[in-house]
């Protein structure tokens, strides 16, 4: 048992922890790794903490997790990357455990470290450790295994890329399916450090033998990859070797294959050119957008936009428009609210006319639509409408819709439009805003809900900042402070909230001539809830306005509440009056 | 061996022998007159799909596993050089690796209900680095436990002088946690003040960490929790490695292992008005190598197979099987005894083995006409099952299994029997076993009565009848309803039965 001498002691204890019985204690030792290995120095980091690292693989999962990541970044700690070497062998036990969380944290560390490795090194320990993981005798350290190959592969003499290629061949082919799984997820990583000969003949082939994976997920996989796959082919070897694979896919048993494509043809769109865009994958994508499962619709109708921009006008509205047309129809919701996010992007694409002719009504029918999410993404999307077909074609559909959705009886709708009428605002402008969704805005103040009338108030803030407070005082102000003799006190409340938050958005000026005087006012009040709000209120309003009305007005309110029989309302007033005091002295 | 190429092998030879069934191995063995607790009696049994381990659950919650001990000896290729050297005469041993407390009783505040922690099901997981994973169900919760050798630590040299630390008892402990962790949350008193020389200070060195031996440590690693209305009746495996599902009476929900806090619903049964309600889910299964394939049975003795590929939301059926029963024959207890308790898939993942109040099934997944097979368990009950509703016996939930080569099944009765039949062409196997030391005392009664096979023109179709008046045996005794055994499990690779008799677990091989 040897002493440390003092200022040692706290690195003392961070390398005992290392060990202790605390998981937050050892979580946090190895969190200070680099410290630790400060202190011991680079070459006795060598030879002493990364055995000892290596050995200490039975830990917890997030012990595990933490010293994976530290290790990613250990070089300088070690030596310099002459001496990155050293830190494989804990990694590599990393890459075993069952945890797949650690095991993919090990992966990106290894990579990390690898891509720094010198030439020589890479092949002398970096593609050993990636024979033995593929070799591993539990699927856990196959899995790692193929993540690790785009790393070791490039710096390989031939015969031993030759035997690479031939080892990850058989990972596609492993009996477990995690294995296959990892396999095809990595392929296309892979892939991009193949030469193009064996890129046609040896990936090619393994990527046909994963997309005939009798395990869905495999195949899921596999068409994940394909687009990153397709853009490392020439374009006519994509069309020739990718495509028809896609093209098959998209009619796949399986509606998870189909939904995989549904997202991934775009990309692979931008793979393989023009011609067999048109003659193969806009036949199958009208075909997903048609799909008899509602989830691969769902996920084809949100590329709708981006597939639109890659084709010409005249055949999205010949092939894709009538499908928009049907969704906008579909019998699930989540379909139309789908195609409601991104339809509006169409516009541009289509030109003025068509969006009139054809998508107007559409879009029309979707902001009359009886599932509030539907309406709500439309008119999220609001601003590129507008640029398109202007807003006095809208305001007619627009306004019902929006009234609608301000009185749906599911509260967070309310909050979900009320969150964009500042939007609205600015696309409406004042004029249209004051005529039909000023009355909205007050309604809100008093709804049944507190999250309502909190948002409401903010929102006051927002449009009082969105149109200046000249016209906050003729449209906001007068409806606002009417509420004081509201006879429900969670209104009256809910008017002390909006003053707070307009109050600084307005100035001193108006502050102390209309809002305060309806503060001051309310401490007379016979609620305690409301009387400690004001002293709240008061207390926000000190740095608006001036030092003598504070000293006039707020002071003297304050002490009067300070002296209220009530605990709460005397706490808040002390509160307030506090920090009158600090504000004074720091003046 | 248990493809289907080993069946039709056995088929063009004639009917496998029947098995001779020998008592191997009981674990807790009641003494005469000893009371069995409650929470004693053994609710689940599960072999893992090598056959070396064996779990059971139990109603007080707890998981106890077993080891297989007749194979340790030559590790490695055991199974090559068993075949070689032991030809016969090796039956699977078992012995007691360790427990755990899986569940523990719960309350519900907001349904104001008691969670039982009766463990309902077991299903092991795929094992990786020596340790052994499995997931346990009860009602409503299910978990995700690894279990695994852990070095027993012994941390010695430290920096910090812990012989003062251990002198002074636990209060010097704790004092340096504290003042270490505020050392850390601090953490400028290491970072801003020090240079580090380059060679590192010589005076720091790492805990010496010395452990030889090692201990079984059971860790509840996910809890997959709130996705269930009604009680749990099922969790399965999927062959992909990735997801499992669990069903309850009216939903069956999708998991992915590694997400404990999202499910996906992909049966939902329920009717929009629980008036309408007519039929509840009993039991489910995964395929045992189609991913995308499940099966599950109901309380009105049809099993649905499912697609999963076909629709995210698996409300309609791929296949339908189920037997039309004769109108003639139909009674108040016809819907009750008709309730599928347990259904199998075989190896092969063709043949589904169904049990329900009075019967054994096996149905081809090809042929969704009628049953291939029908073997009457309970036949001798017909007349009691006005006794078996007054006392709720005939609610009984007996589980059934398949031996690993899919030729032979078998179910629980009631006084602790339990029965096993031939499954392959032309068999009239059929045996009757008790779970105790000399299963076959019984057997002078069963045998005497020869088994008759009813084989159909075609030859597809035979029902094999067995002793059927077991009820009233010759002395005069009648079955012991207080006595059941409901849990049995076969070997996946060999002749070997484990099944619970209350809270006795007895294996048997042939």
């Amino acid at each position: 048992m040897s002493t440390v001498e003092a200022p040692l002691y706290p690195i003392a204890v961070l390398i005992d922890e290392l060990k202790n019985d605390d998981i937050q204690l050892r979580l946090n030792s190895i969190r200070r790794l680099s410290t630790i290995a400060r202190a011991l120095g680079e070459e006795r980091t060598r030879s002493e903490l990364i055995p000892f690292l290596s050995e200490n693989n039975d830990d917890d999962d997030e012990v595990l997790l933490a010293m994976a990541e530290e290790l990613g970044v250990f070089i300088p700690y070690v030596g310099g990357v002459e001496h990155a070497h050293v830190l494989l062998t804990p990694l590599e036990t990393l890459c075993t455990v069952e945890e797949t969380c650690v095991r993919d944290k090990a992966v990106e560390s290894l990579c990390k470290i690898g891509s720094q490795m010198r030439e020589n090194d890479l092949i002398e320990w970096f593609t050993p450790l990636v024979k033995r993981l593929a070799a591993g005798e539990w699927f856990t350290a196959r899995v790692s295994a193929c993540g690790l190959f785009h790393i070791a592969y490039p710096s390989a003499p031939e015969t031993l890329k030759t035997e690479l290629r031939s080892i990850y061949g058989q990972l596609c082919q492993d009996d477990m399916p995690m294995v296959r799984r990892s396999a095809a997820s990595n392929l296309w990583k892979f892939a991009g450090t193949v030469e193009s000969a064996h890129l046609k003949a040896d990936i090619m082939q393994m990527f046909e033998d994963l997309t005939q994976d009798d395990q869905d997920t495999v195949r899921l996989l596999a068409v994940e990859g394909c687009a990153a796959l397709g853009k490392l082919l020439e374009p006519q070897d994509c069309a020739a070797r990718i495509l028809p694979v896609i093209v098959t896919f998209s009619q796949d048993k399986s509606w998870r294959v189909r939904y995989m494509v549904a997202n991934q043809l775009y990309e692979l769109c931008e793979a393989v050119g023009p011609e067999p865009i048109r003659t193969d994958l806009l036949p199958a994508y009208v075909r997903l957008l048609r799909d008899n499962e509602a989830e691969v619709r769902i996920a084809a109708a949100g590329k709708v936009t981006k597939f639109c921009q890659i084709l010409s006008p005249e055949l999205a509205i010949q092939h894709i428009l009538p499908c928009v047309k049907e969704l906008s129809l579909d019998s699930s919701q989540h379909v139309r609210a789908a195609l409601a996010s991104v339809v509006m992007g169409m516009a541009p694409v289509l030109g003025k006319d068509a969006t009139i002719e054809q998508l107007l009504p559409i879009f029309l029918s979707l902001l009359k639509d009886e599932f509030p999410d539907v309406r709500l993404n439309i008119i999220s999307k609001l601003d590129q409408v507008n640029q398109v077909i202007g807003i006095d074609l809208l305001s007619q559909s627009l306004l019902p819709a929006i009234v609608e959705l301000a009185e749906d009886r599911h509260w967070r709708v309310r909050l979900a439009i009320i969150e964009y009428i500042p939007l609205l605002a600015n696309q409406l402008g004042v004029g249209f805003f004051d005529d039909k969704l000023g009355g909205l805005c007050m309604q809100w103040l008093q709804d049944k809900v507190y999250s309502i009338r909190d948002a409401a108030a903010n929102n006051l803030k927002r449009l009082a900042e969105e149109f200046g407070p000249d016209w906050a005082m003729q449209h906001i102000i007068p409806q606002v402070l009417e509420i004081a003799n509201d006879s429900h006190y969670l209104h009256r409340m809910t008017l002390l909230r909006a003053i707070s938050l307009i109050g600084p958005v307005l100035g001193s000026e108006i502050t102390c001539s209309k809002l305060l005087p309806v503060v001051v006012n309310a401490s007379k009040d016979r609620v305690p809830n409301i009387k400690f709000n004001v002293a709240k209120v008061l207390q926000s309003l000190i740095s608006v306005v001036d030092q003598s009305v504070v000293e006039k007005t707020i002071r003297p309110c304050l002490v009067e509440l300070s002296e209220d029989p009530d605990v709460d309302v005397r706490y808040f007033a002390v509160q307030g009056l506090q920090s009158i005091d600090q504000v004074t002295m720091s003046s | 061996m248990s493809n289907g190429g080993a069946k039709a092998a056995v088929a063009s030879v004639g009917a496998p022998q029947p098995l001779d069934w020998k008592f191997s191995q009981v674990f807790g063995e009641r003494t005469a007159g000893e009371e069995v607790q409650e929470v004693d009696i053994i609710s689940a049994i599960e072999f893992d799909g090598t056959g070396d381990h064996l779990a059971t659950g139990d109603r007080g919650g707890r998981v106890v596993l077993f080891e297989r001990t007749d194979t340790r000896d030559y590790a490695g290729h055991w199974r090559d050089l068993e075949k070689m050297d032991y030809p016969m005469n090796r039956h699977p041993e078992f012995r007691y690796k360790t427990e755990f407390q899986s569940h523990e009783p719960e309350f519900d505040y907001l349904k104001s209900l008691e969670i039982e922690e009766k463990i309902n099901k077991i299903r092991w997981c795929q094992s990786a680095n020596g340790a052994l994973f499995l997931l346990s169900t009860n009602d409503k919760t299910i978990k995700f436990w690894k279990v695994q050798e852990k070095k027993v630590k012994k941390v010695c040299d430290m920096n910090v002088d812990s012989s003062k630390a251990m002198g002074n008892g636990p209060i010097v402990d704790s004092s340096i946690s504290t003042s270490s962790k505020q050392f850390i949350e601090n953490g400028g008193c290491i970072r801003n003040d020090f240079s580090f020389p380059t060679g590192g200070f010589p005076s720091l060195h790492l805990p010496v960490v010395t452990s030889l031996e090692t201990n079984l440590m059971a860790r509840c690693r996910r809890i997959y929790a709130h996705a269930h209305d009604y009680h749990i009746n099922s969790i399965s495996n999927n062959s992909d490695g990735e997801t499992f599902i669990s069903a309850d009476d009216l939903r069956i929900n999708l998991w992915n292992l590694e997400i404990s806090n999202q499910s996906f619903n992909i049966v939902d049964v329920k009717p929009a008005n629980m008036e309408d309600l007519t039929e509840v889910i009993t039991s489910a299964e995964f395929h045992p190598k189609h991913c995308n394939m499940l099966a599950y049975s109901s309380s009105k003795g049809s099993i649905r197979l499912i697609d999963m590929r076909q629709s995210a939301l698996c409300d309609t059926h791929s296949k339908l099987f189920e037997e039309q029963d004769d109108p003639g024959t139909r009674s108040f207890f016809t819907e009750i005894i008709a309730s599928i308790s347990d259904i199998k898939f075989a190896k092969d993942g063709r043949h589904i083995l169904s049990r329900d109040y009075m019967t054994l099934k096996l149905w081809d997944i090809n042929m969704d006409s009628g049953p291939v097979a029908t073997f009457q368990v309970h036949e001798h009950l017909r007349p009691k099952l006005c006794d078996l509703y007054e006392n709720d016996s005939i609610f009984d939930k007996f589980e059934c299994c398949l031996s690993g080569d899919g030729l032979r099944v078998a179910t629980g009765s009631y006084s602790n029997l339990f029965r096993v039949f031939g499954c392959s062409e032309g068999s009239t196997e059929a045996t009757t076993l008790e779970a105790s030391k000399n299963p076959t005392r019984r057997q002078g009664q069963t045998s005497s009565r020869p088994c008759r096979s009813l084989g159909s023109l075609s030859g597809v179709v035979r029902r094999v009848k067995g002793a059927n008046n077991l009820g009233v045996d010759a002395n005069g005794n009648t079955s012991d309803f207080t006595t059941k055994l409901l849990h049995l499990a076969w070997h996946p690779t060999e002749n070997s039965i484990a099944c619970a008799a209350s809270n006795s677990l007895y294996m048997y091989y042939a």
